[in-house]
């Protein structure tokens, strides 16, 4: 069964801009799927009509076999959404902003109270409950939009963004977490700038750019694309310049101790380990460059993720 | 279906009590100490030199319409800062996504503007009791008057809000529409004293209608035929009710 099936989908705002130039896409049920793109892709767009937030100029939107105009209401509730900015009321306590998110559900209020406590433990919010909102840090704010989206059992949650500006710790508790649910039967599609995140959790993945679908498989057929990867290897002696490899290794000196190689697909780590050893170059450590989703994104999105905003190695 | 509806009724009610409930400083309290001003200086001090009004002590005439006044602008300023609080915050995006028919977020908001109107205007009746008499000719029309009046103004704040873009435009309304058509709304004199013509640009005023038959269901005098006046009210209710539910349909203001 599908999850959510999205048919030239498009929106054009007032402004005149073209967001969405017909956008068609499918996730399955139970899918942990990625939402890719760079900023101003659409993603948000997209989300937003899925969501109920933005009028769509076209198109249709089905969840779990529902449209989101005929049948909005049964659609809606089957939906859990996490937006990119925090949307809440700062004043109000964190404990009452889960309870009436559910209340707008429909849930009764002694299940409400008992799911909001549920959720508050699981995540880590439990002893900030009677605080106001605006007291907490910027990972408890995201883990309480979590808590609320989850709060009505949705069976599609949509996270866009949920890890923005949280500390790597946090960030990895939180994949976790996310993972835990998806094994427990939630569909979960989630936008991302974070890369490693989405090579790490996701099954399949579609890459929004220009407001059109640029690539659409699963994360497995889309990194089988990459034709090369670029390492970064440690040295434990000085090198004055770059070392001589087969022709087929692209090598760039860093620095004195350190050196990039690109490595062709069907080469072996091994051989270039071993040639190294052979002009008596020792490698002390070694990492990807970047990711190897990172590497095909920027390569499909021609470069434009790269103006996106890039505090850390990992972020694009 | 109807159980969740009314769920999600009660929730966004009670979310919008406590709202002002919780800063009852600010919006019960202030009221209250303003109304006890206009006794204290237009019924107490220069209320006995005017004298009479329509056959009773210009307080007892003056009370009714002071009463309304409060109710107005409570249950306007309830839903306009309440909404556009929530526009502006983004948290009106917690009811968007949700389940939850435009019928139930306009039903809501209002309740929670017609309890902040009708709680201002027992408070400030009971402050009345310290300083004029307290008969009441109908309670029935005291009370329909009170409740109608509340909706209409609730919504009133409703359409504000939905059309604001900043803080200054959800002050714009009440300064320099609303306040001018509650002071020359019969409030302080009966327009019988006023000549002809301005007799006839008041029956203009909304307003006037509701002061009016407010004032009857208390003293059993108005201005006004009572029929009429709520005949006026009603049907300004149930186009002020069509006019938010097209808007929220619509998503003005609140869907890009």
């Amino acid at each position: 069964m599908l999850a959510l099936e999205i048919t030239q989908l498009q929106k054009t705002y007032a402004s005149g801009l073209i967001a969405l130039k017909g956008i068609d896409l499918e996730v399955q049920q139970g899918d942990f799927f990625a939402l890719l793109g760079p900023n101003g892709a659409g993603k948000s767009t997209c989300i937003g009509i899925i969501s109920g937030l933005v009028n769509k100029s076209d198109g249709e939107i089905r969840i779990f076999n529902h449209s989101i105009d005929s049948d909005f209401l049964i659609a809606r509730s089957k939906l859990g959404s996490v937006p990119q900015e925090f949307n809440f009321n700062t004043f109000e306590p964190v404990d009452e902003i889960i309870i009436n998110q559910a209340g707008y559900y429909g849930v009764p209020a002694r299940i409400a109270r008992r799911e909001t406590e549920h959720y508050l433990k699981l995540l880590g919010l439990w002893d900030q409950r009677h605080s106001q909102s605006r007291q907490l840090s910027g990972g408890m704010k995201r883990r309480l939009m979590i808590a609320r989206a989850l709060v009505h059992k949705p069976r599609l949650l949509i996270l866009d963004e949920p890890t923005a500006g949280v500390d790597i710790e946090l960030r990895r508790s939180m994949w976790k977490f996310l993972e835990q649910i998806n094994e427990q039967g939630t569909t979960i599609i989630l936008t991302t700038h974070y890369l490693e995140e989405a090579e790490r959790m996701c099954r399949n993945v579609a890459i929004i750019d220009e407001g059109k679908i640029i690539q659409n498989s699963s994360m497995a057929s889309l990194l089988s694309q990459l034709k090369s990867e670029t390492f970064v290897l440690y040295l434990r002696d000085e090198l004055e310049v770059a070392p001589r490899l087969e022709s087929f290794y692209n090598v760039t000196r860093v620095n004195h101790r350190s050196i990039e190689v690109e490595v062709p697909e069907h080469h072996s780590i091994n051989d270039l380990i071993r040639e190294l050893e052979g002009q008596k170059i020792v490698v002390e450590r070694m990492r990807n460059k970047v990711n190897r989703l990172e590497e095909l994104f920027i390569k499909m999105t021609s470069g434009r993720a790269t103006s996106s905003k890039s505090s850390d190695r990992e972020s694009l | 279906m109807l159980r969740q509806f009314w769920i999600a009724y009660l929730t966004i009610t009670r979310k919008e009590i406590k709202r002002f409930a919780r800063i009852w400083v600010q919006t019960i309290f202030p009221p209250v100490v303003m109304v006890a001003l206009y006794f204290v200086i237009f019924g107490n001090l220069i209320g006995q030199r005017i004298g009479e009004m329509d056959g009773m002590l210009y307080i007892d005439f003056i009370m009714p319409g002071l009463v309304m006044m409060s109710i107005i602008t409570n249950s306007y300023a309830n839903v306009v800062s309440s909404f556009y609080g929530a526009k502006y915050s983004r948290h009106i995006e917690e009811i968007q996504i949700a389940p939850v028919p435009n019928l139930v977020i306009l039903l809501g908001f209002v309740t929670g503007g017609v309890a902040r109107g009708l709680c201002v205007g027992a408070a400030v009746t009971l402050v009345s009791l310290l300083f004029a008499d307290f008969s009441i000719h109908s309670p029935f029309v005291v009370l329909l008057v009170a409740l109608l009046t509340s909706c209409l103004f609730s919504m009133a704040g409703l359409v504000n809000a939905i059309f604001a873009n900043s803080f200054d435009d959800i002050t714009i309304i009440p300064t320099f529409v609303l306040t001018p058509l509650t002071y020359l709304g019969g409030i302080f004199y009966s327009i019988k004293l006023l000549p002809e013509i301005w007799q006839q640009v008041s029956l203009g005023n909304p307003i006037l209608y509701m002061v009016n038959s407010f004032r009857y269901g208390f003293r059993g005098i108005s201005d006004i035929d009572l029929m009429t006046a709520l005949i006026v009210i009603l049907v300004f209710n149930v186009a002020l009710f069509i006019y938010c539910l097209a808007l929220l349909e619509r998503g003005t203001g609140i869907r890009q």
